[in-house]
C-alpha cells in the first residue's frame, strides 16, 4: 500500500516537473508546478512531516505560486514559438548524463548516519506541530529570528525594486537613474 | 518501508529537472519556477533523511528552506517586473551585456 | 742622534718644497722666500755638524733612512753614506747653495712666480743632497734624475719665452742621453755584484775582469759626460743660460754639473781598474777644456762666456780624474764652485744694474758706477785665471802638475793652452764690462745702481772664499784636503810619484806665467788698443765666424741626429695613421656591419617570430572568445557541468573505485 502511494506521488511529481519545464504556455507551467507542490506535500505526509506538508501547501502553493501567477498575468507575455534556447539539446544531453551518473551513484552508496532520538513513535505521540515547535524555539531560535529578518529584507527589497520609477523632473542623481530605461 | 535511496533518487531526478529548466527555458518566470522545483527537490531530500535518521533537524531545515524560497521568489519577481517595465528584455537571451 | 741629523739634511729643503709648493699661493712671496732660505740654512747647519764630526772622526759612516725595496737578489735602501768625500760635497752644496739662495731673494724680487722659483730651487737642493749623500747607485740615480728635472724646470723658468722653453727641453734631452749610459752602468753593476751599495761594490771591484770594468766605467762616463757637459754632450749648457742668473750660478757652476765629477771620483776604483776608461776620461776632459775655451774667446753675451768657461773648467776636472788625481779634481771642484758662483752672481748683479742688458757690446765703464760688483768680479776673474794666491791657482796648478808628472804631456799641453785662453777671455770679459768708454745705452745709463745688500753680501762672502779657499789644498799634495780625502780619493795601485820640489816650483812658475800672459794680451787688446779685437776678427773672418757660431756644433747635431729622429718619428706616425688606424677603423666598420646585421635579424627574424606568436594568440583568443556569450544560462550550464566533473573525479579519487 505504501509503495503504491509512494509510486503515485513520485511519478506524478516527476511528470509535473517535466511538464513545468517543457510546456510552452507559462500559465500551463504554473499549473504544473502546482501539481508538483501538492504531490510533494503528499510525500511529506508519508514521511511523518504533516506540519511541513501543511506549511508547504499554505505557503508554497497558496502564496508563492499565486505570486507567480499574478506576475505572469501582469506581464502578459506572448507565448513565443521558440521557448527553448538555441543550444538546448546540448544542455539536455548534459543534464541527462549527469542524472544518469547521479542515479548510479545513489544506488550504489551505502546509507548510514547517526540516528537521533525522534522515532516515528515519538512523533506520532507528540504530534508534528509540537515536535517542530519544541525544536524550533529551543535549538533553532537564532535561525528563526534570522529568517524573520531575512523575510523583512525580502519584503523591503521587493517593494523598493518594484516601485514605479519617478518622473524625470523629480529624479536626482543617484542609483535610481540606472533603474530608468 | 520505502528505502531511503528511493527518496534520494526522486530528489535527484527532480533536481536535475529543475536544473534543466533553468538552463533551457528562455522565459524569465519559467526559470524562476524551475528554481522552485529545485528547492522542492532539496526539501524532499531533507525530510526523507530526517525521517530515516529520526531527527527533527531535517524538517527544521525544510521549513527554513520554504521560508527562504518565499523571500527569494518575491525579490526575483520584483526584479523581473523592473526588467520588463524598463523594456530592457523579455527573454533571458536578451540580457547579454556580459558579452565581449 | 747624529743619524737623525744626517737624515735631516735633505729633509729641510723637502719640507720647504712641500710647504711652498702646496700652500705657497696662500701667503706672500716674501714669506715663501724666507721659508726656502731658512730651510737651506738649517740644512747647511746640519751639514756643518755632520762635516765637523766627520773631520774629527775621519771614518765613513752609513745611515740607513729606511729599507726601500727588495726583490730577488736586489735589496735597496734609502741610505746615506757620510765619508770625507760626502762631507766636502755637502759643504759645497749647502754652503754655496745657501749663499745663492740669499742672493736670489734679492735678485728675483718682484718677479712673478717667485714662490715657484724657490720651490724648484729647494727641490733641486733635495735632489743634489740625495745625489751626494746616497750610499748606493740607485739613490745616486734618483738625485741624478731629480737635478736633471730641476734644471729643466729652472732653465725653462721663463716659460713664456720660446727660447727658454727650447733650451730647457734641450738640457733635459741631452741629459737623458747621458742617463741612458748611466742606467746601463747600473745594470752592469747589478749583474756583476748583485747589489748596488757602494761599500760592497767598491770593495769587490777587484773581482771584475778588466773588460767588464772598462765597460762599466765607460757607461758611467757617458752619464757623467751628459750631466757635466763634456764633449760631445755639452751643447745644453750654453743654452741653459736662458734661465735666471742665480739658477746658472747654482746649477751650472757650483753643483749640478759637478755631479758627474763626483760620480767619477766616488767610483774611482772602477776607473782605476780600467786604464782605457781613464784615458778616455782624460782625453775628453782635456779636449773639452780646450774646445770650450776657444769658443769663449769671442762670445758677446756675458753669461755665455761664463758658460763656456764652466764647460772648460769641468774639462779640467775630468782631466784630473783621467790622470788619477782625484783629490785634485775635488779640489778644483770646490774652488770652482766658489769663483764660478761668484762670477755668475756678480754678472747677475751687472745685469741687474743695467736693467737686463746682457750683451757685452753694450757695456763698459761700469767700474766706478757699481764698485762692489766690480771688485768682486775682479776677484773672481783673478781666481779663475789662476793668479796666486787665489784659489784657482792652487787647484789648477795641481791638476797640471799631476798631468805633467805622470808623463801625460799631451794633456798637459792642452791644459796649459786652455789656461792661457781662460785667463785671456776672463780678462777680456772684465775689461769689456767694467772698463773703457761706456757703450751703455743712454736710457739704461740713468738707472745704473749698485745691487742691494741681499745681493752684495753673498758676493762678498764668496769673494772671501775665492780669495782664501785655495789654502785647504796647500801645500800641493800635502794640504789638509789631501789628508782628509786620502781614504776615498787616492787611486789604487798607483804609486805616487815623488817629485822634487824644483819640478813643482817650476811648474807653478809656468802656470803663473801663462796666467799673466793671458792677462797681458787681454789688457793689450781691450784696454790699450781697443780696436785690436776687431782688426784680428777682420783678418781671419772665417775663424772668427766659426768661433762665434760655436763651431756650428748645434747645427751639425741638428742635421745628423735631430732631423733623422724627426724623420723616424714621422715614419712611425705615418705607420700609425695608415696602418694601425686602418686596422682600428676596419674593426670599427666590422662592428658597424655586424651591428646592422644583427638589427636586420632582430627586425625580420625575431620580431617576425614574435609577431607569429602574437597572431597565433590572437587566433586562439578569437576562438575562445566565442565562449563568452554574455548569457548567464550558458555560464550556469558550464558551471554545473564543471562542478559535476569535479565531484565525479573527487569521488573516484576518494573511494578508490574506478569510474562508476
Amino acid at each position: 500500500m505504501i509503495y503504491l502511494l509512494f509510486g503515485y506521488f513520485a511519478t506524478v511529481s516527476i511528470l509535473a516537473g517535466v511538464f513545468t519545464i517543457a510546456l510552452k504556455n507559462p500559465v500551463h507551467c504554473g499549473l504544473s508546478l502546482l501539481a508538483l507542490l501538492l504531490h510533494v506535500a503528499g510525500l511529506f505526509v508519508m514521511l511523518n512531516a504533516e506540519f511541513l506538508a501543511a506549511v508547504q501547501i499554505i505557503v508554497y502553493a497558496g502564496a508563492i505560486l499565486i505570486l507567480y501567477l499574478f506576475v505572469l498575468m501582469l506581464l502578459n507575455l506572448k507565448t513565443e514559438e521558440q521557448f527553448l534556447h538555441k543550444k538546448y539539446p546540448f544542455f539536455l544531453f548534459a543534464g541527462v548524463a549527469i542524472l544518469g551518473e547521479l542515479l548510479i551513484l545513489i544506488f550504489q552508496t551505502p546509507y548510514g548516519g547517526i540516528k537521533g532520538k525522534v522515532t516515528p513513535e515519538v512523533l506520532l505521540n507528540v504530534g508534528p506541530s509540537h515536535a517542530i515547535g519544541i525544536t524550533m524555539f529551543s535549538d533553532y531560535l537564532l535561525l528563526f529570528e534570522i529568517v524573520g529578518v531575512f523575510l523583512l529584507g525580502a519584503v523591503i527589497g521587493a517593494i523598493v525594486l518594484a516601485k514605479p520609477s519617478p518622473t524625470p523632473e523629480s529624479a536626482g542623481d543617484g542609483p535610481t537613474e540606472v533603474i530608468k530605461s | 518501508m520505502i528505502p531511503l535511496s528511493a527518496y534520494v533518487a526522486l530528489s535527484a531526478i527532480l533536481f536535475i529537472t529543475g536544473l534543466l529548466g533553468v538552463l533551457i527555458r528562455r522565459n524569465f518566470i519559467i526559470v524562476l519556477m524551475s528554481v522552485e522545483i529545485m528547492l522542492n527537490a532539496a526539501n524532499i531530500n531533507l525530510v526523507a533523511f530526517s525521517h530515516y535518521l529520526e531527527s527533527m533537524a531535517g524538517q527544521m531545515a525544510a521549513l527554513f528552506v520554504i521560508a527562504i524560497a518565499a523571500g527569494e521568489a518575491a525579490v526575483g519577481l520584483a526584479i523581473i517586473i523592473v526588467v520588463f517595465r524598463g523594456k530592457i528584455a523579455t527573454n533571458v537571451d536578451q540580457i547579454n551585456l556580459l558579452k565581449w | 742622534m747624529s743619524d737623525f741629523i744626517v737624515i735631516l739634511i735633505p729633509v729641510f729643503p723637502l719640507l720647504a718644497v712641500l710647504i711652498n709648493g702646496l700652500l705657497g699661493h696662500r701667503y706672500s712671496p716674501e714669506l715663501a722666500g724666507k721659508i726656502a732660505l731658512s730651510s737651506v740654512g738649517l740644512s747647511f747647519l746640519c751639514a756643518l755638524t755632520v762635516f765637523t764630526s766627520t773631520v774629527s772622526s775621519g771614518t765613513a759612516r752609513e745611515v740607513i733612512a729606511y729599507s726601500w725595496f727588495f726583490g730577488g737578489d736586489l735589496h735597496v735602501n734609502l741610505g746615506f753614506l757620510i765619508d770625507p768625500l760626502t762631507g766636502i760635497m755637502l759643504m759645497v752644496v749647502t754652503g754655496v747653495g745657501f749663499l745663492i739662495h740669499v742672493y736670489s731673494v734679492g735678485y728675483m724680487h718682484g718677479e712673478e712666480g717667485f714662490t715657484r722659483f724657490f720651490v724648484y730651487m729647494n727641490l733641486f737642493m733635495v735632489s743634489m743632497l740625495l745625489l751626494v749623500m746616497g750610499n748606493n747607485f740607485l739613490v745616486l740615480f734618483i738625485g741624478w734624475e731629480g737635478v736633471g728635472l730641476c734644471s729643466y724646470l729652472l732653465i725653462g723658468y721663463y716659460f713664456s719665452k720660446v727660447s727658454a722653453a727650447k733650451a730647457a727641453t734641450k738640457a733635459f734631452v741631452v741629459n737623458r742621453i747621458g742617463d741612458a749610459g748611466f742606467l746601463l752602468a747600473i745594470f752592469l753593476v747589478f749583474v756583476n755584484f748583485k747589489t748596488l751599495d757602494y761599500t760592497k761594490v767598491l770593495a769587490n771591484v777587484g773581482q771584475l775582469s778588466t773588460e767588464m770594468a772598462t765597460a762599466i766605467a765607460l757607461c758611467l762616463l757617458v752619464g757623467a759626460v751628459g750631466k757635466s757637459a763634456q764633449l760631445p754632450l755639452y751643447i745644453w749648457l750654453p743654452d741653459a743660460m736662458e734661465g735666471p742668473t742665480p739658477v746658472s750660478a747654482l746649477i751650472h757652476a757650483a753643483t749640478m754639473v759637478t755631479a758627474g765629477v763626483y760620480m767619477v771620483v766616488r767610483t774611482h776604483v772602477l776607473f782605476d781598474m780600467a786604464p782605457i776608461a781613464m784615458g778616455t776620461v782624460a782625453v775628453i776632459g782635456g779636449a773639452t777644456a780646450l774646445f770650450a775655451a776657444t769658443i769663449g774667446l769671442v762670445q758677446t753675451d756675458i753669461k755665455r762666456v761664463l758658460a763656456y768657461s764652466t764647460v772648460s773648467q769641468l774639462g779640467y776636472m775630468f782631466l784630473a780624474c783621467g790622470v788619477g788625481a782625484y783629490v785634485a779634481a775635488i779640489f778644483h771642484l770646490v774652488t770652482h764652485a766658489f769663483f764660478k758662483a761668484l762670477l755668475f752672481l756678480s754678472a747677475g748683479s751687472v745685469i741687474h744694474a743695467l736693467g737686463g742688458e746682457q750683451d757685452l757690446r753694450k757695456m763698459g765703464g761700469l767700474a766706478k758706477k757699481i764698485p762692489i760688483t766690480y771688485k768682486v768680479f775682479l776677484i773672481g776673474t783673478l781666481a779663475i785665471a789662476g793668479i796666486p794666491p787665489l784659489a784657482g791657482f792652487w787647484s789648477k796648478d795641481e791638476i797640471m802638475a799631476h798631468a805633467f808628472v805622470n808623463h801625460h804631456y799631451g794633456l798637459y799641453a792642452m791644459a796649459a793652452i786652455g789656461a792661457f785662453l781662460t785667463s785671456f777671455y776672463m780678462f777680456r770679459l772684465t775689461y769689456l764690462t767694467f772698463f773703457g768708454t761706456s757703450r751703455v745705452e743712454p736710457e739704461v745709463e740713468h738707472h745704473i745702481h749698485e745691487s742691494p745688500s741681499k745681493m752684495t753680501v753673498p758676493l762678498m762672502i764668496l769673494a772671501g772664499l775665492a780669495l782664501l779657499g785655495g789654502f785647504i789644498g796647500v801645500p800641493p799634495e800635502h794640504g789638509w784636503l789631501h789628508g782628509f780625502l786620502a781614504g776615498v780619493a787616492i787611486p789604487i795601485g798607483v804609486v805616487p810619484h815623488e817629485v822634487s820640489a824644483g819640478t813643482l816650483l817650476g811648474l807653478m812658475g809656468v802656470a803663473v806665467g801663462i796666467a799673466l800672459a793671458g792677462w797681458g794680451l787681454a789688457h793689450y787688446m781691450y784696454s790699450l788698443h781697443t780696436k785690436a779685437a776687431d782688426e784680428w776678427a777682420e783678418r781671419s773672418p772665417a775663424v772668427y765666424r766659426t768661433l762665434l757660431n760655436k763651431y756650428y756644433v748645434d747645427e751639425i747635431y741638428d742635421v745628423i741626429f735631430v732631423e733623422s729622429f724627426k724623420k723616424i718619428g714621422r715614419a712611425w706616425d705615418w705607420f700609425d695613421q695608415n696602418v694601425i688606424d686602418r686596422v682600428v677603423r676596419g674593426i670599427g666598420h666590422g662592428a658597424d656591419s655586424s651591428g646592422a646585421g644583427i638589427t636586420w635579424t632582430e627586425k625580420h627574424v625575431i620580431y617576425a617570430g614574435l609577431n607569429v606568436v602574437g597572431y597565433a594568440n590572437h587566433l586562439l583568443a578569437w576562438s575562445w572568445r566565442k565562449l563568452q556569450t554574455g548569457l548567464v544560462n550558458h555560464y550556469a550550464a558550464v558551471i554545473v557541468i564543471g562542478l559535476f566533473i569535479l565531484v565525479h573525479f573527487v569521488l573516484v579519487w576518494l573511494t578508490g573505485k574506478s569510474v562508476l
